[in-house]
């Protein structure tokens, strides 16, 4: 492996020159985001049968075996599609809303590692960096509802907006706790400081892992995720019963595709963080079995399929529910449990040393 | 020219251009946005000094949180440009003041060294992170300015929640906490009913 990397090295200074390193990079670039991207397009189609079975439907079964080419089908529709701007509409900040709705999903995923090597860029602050991406995405839902010129997209747009503040609060102090703990921002480390402890030395690395000893903080980062990514429960940004579909009712096409996109890659992303923080990333629950990426990608599925198992189970929330649920249930037991953190770490019984 | 200086003037190119359009932008939400765009330069400028906390802190706290609001206060409001244009050159002559007063106080920054005044050396530890650094500093020499600095963060969330709170409301509003504790048993009495025979 490592033989082939030097001579993929040595041939690409032949070929490009000075602009190796530029051009290896995006082929990194590439080699995260052409899968993140085929792994968008196919968690559509687990929704959809997923659900489907949990409805007793079929789901997608025209299009392909058991309809597995239907999402590339649905792709290549809304790419063929006009893209309508609306004549009261803000044209230039309506076409670079969808834009600034699908990077900060693209860009997070930067610093997110694979396994303790493999990761693009492994900076010290990889934690507060994603909190800080993934803080933007917000500004593509309001701009696009915004320069709609429509009511019922800005409504979408401001529900949106208030839901995703007041979730990042809950979501930064369940991070505070994640990082405390492990005494570092950097994720690759907090991965490391989930493999040691007892359990972990009695083989059942498992209950050494972050969500046992954080089990509140566990379920307040998973609901503020799903709250986060206005996903059900939560999608009163586009509630179809009551504001149609919320900030992008009036888009068509591509620039439609772009928010679904975006959706579904933040999906993707805070499962993967989830696992990362709370699960023990690519370490294996069991001492006996290797360690790998084929772990964090098993518990990456595993969290997806509760995000879809939710969106059956639960009734949407109101939203003032939702506002109380974000401010006065989570922010005081966030508190509480940083204080517990706090002094469990101070105490001699000390789990994290 | 070296990689990282044309990156510098890049940013800053961008910096200015963005500022410049805050105050000249007609629209208010072009105005909120070039603002955004001013502090996500900003935060990239500082990340070239290598002072990642600062970077990231800015786009998180400025960029992610207080744009967001600001950006949905402007969006809500219906701003006359041409009345807030009426007192332009009433006020002009102070605005020109204080600008001064500002681009002297910068000028005082920037030329520190030559005017003798003691700047801070920055400390460039070799393998520690910029934030165990900021956050060992934080909390040991400088923990009573920061104590003092939240109070004062708190005060001000306070002021702001007691201005704006207009005492409960006589609404029909619904304790969500009362409902989802309701049972069956209070709302629904199921009654034994005998068969009536003829």
């Amino acid at each position: 492996m490592d033989a082939m990397l030097l001579s993929l090295t040595n041939m690409g200074h032949g070929l490009f020159g000075g602009l190796w390193p530029l051009v290896w990079a995006m082929v990194k670039i590439v080699l995260i985001v052409a899968p993140l991207m085929l792994g968008v397009a196919y968690l559509t189609w687990l929704e959809r049968k997923v659900i489907g079975y949990m409805q007793v439907r079929i789901g997608p079964n025209r299009v392909g075996p058991w309809g597995l080419i239907q999402p590339i089908a649905d792709g290549l529709k809304l790419l063929f599609k006009e893209i309508v701007v609306p004549s009261g509409a803000n044209k230039a900040i309506f076409i670079i809303a969808p834009m600034l709705a699908i990077a900060p999903a693209l860009a997070a995923w930067a610093v997110i590692p694979f396994t303790d090597t493999l990761v693009l860029a492994n900076i010290d602050a990889s934690l507060l960096y994603i909190l800080a991406i993934t803080s933007m995405g917000v500004y593509g839902i309001i701009l696009s509802g915004w320069a709609s010129n429509s009511k019922y997209a800005f409504l979408g747009a401001m529900r949106s907006a208030a839901q995703m503040v007041s979730y990042e609060i809950a979501m930064g102090f369940a991070l505070i706790t994640v990082l405390m703990v492990s005494g570092s921002l950097n994720l690759v480390e907090i991965v490391q400081a989930q493999e040691r402890g007892r359990f972990a030395e009695m083989g059942l690395t498992f209950l050494s892992w972050n969500w046992l000893p954080l089990l509140p903080m566990f379920v307040v980062y998973f609901i503020a995720a799903l709250a986060e990514t206005n996903r059900a429960p939560f999608d009163v940004a586009e509630g179809e019963s009551e504001i149609v579909a919320g900030f992008h009712v009036e888009y068509s096409g591509m620039a439609f595709a772009l928010f679904f996109l975006a959706e579904y890659a933040n999906m993707i992303l805070v499962s993967t963080l989830t696992a990362l923080l709370f699960l023990g990333g690519w370490s294996s629950p069991v001492g006996f079995l290797p360690d790998g990426a084929l772990w964090l990608f098993a518990k990456v599925f595993v969290l997806l399929v509760l995000f879809l198992w939710f969106r059956a189970t639960f009734p949407r929330y109101r939203y003032d529910q939702i506002m109380r649920l974000g401010w006065k249930v989570f922010v005081p037991l966030c508190l509480i449990w940083l204080f517990v953190v706090g002094i469990w770490m101070m105490s001699p019984l000390n789990i994290w040393k | 020219m070296d990689i990282p200086t044309l990156t510098f003037f890049a940013f800053a190119a961008v910096l200015i251009f963005a500022s410049m359009r805050v105050i000249t932008a007609r629209n208010p939400v072009h105005a909120a946005l070039h603002l955004i765009l001013a502090f996500f330069t900003c935060g990239a400028i500082w990340a070239l000094l290598q002072a990642e906390f600062l970077a990231i802190a800015i786009i998180l706290v400025y960029v992610g949180a207080v744009m967001v609001l600001f950006l949905f206060v402007v969006m809500m409001l219906d701003i006359n440009m041409d009345r807030i244009r009426q007192g332009f050159w009433k006020h002009l002559p102070l605005g020109v003041v204080i600008g001064l007063l500002m681009v002297l106080e910068m000028g005082m920054v920037l030329g520190s060294r030559y005017f003798q005044v003691p700047a801070a050396d920055a400390i460039e530890p070799a393998n520690v992170s910029n934030v165990k650094t900021l956050g060992a500093l934080m909390f040991s020499d400088y923990v009573y300015p920061f104590e003092l600095a939240s109070i004062v963060l708190l005060v001000g969330m306070i002021a702001a929640i007691v201005l704006t709170h207009r005492g409960p409301k006589n609404t029909k509003y619904i304790n969500p906490s009362k409902q989802i504790a309701v049972k069956a048993q209070d709302r629904v009495r199921v009654l034994q009913m005998p068969v009536e025979k003829e």
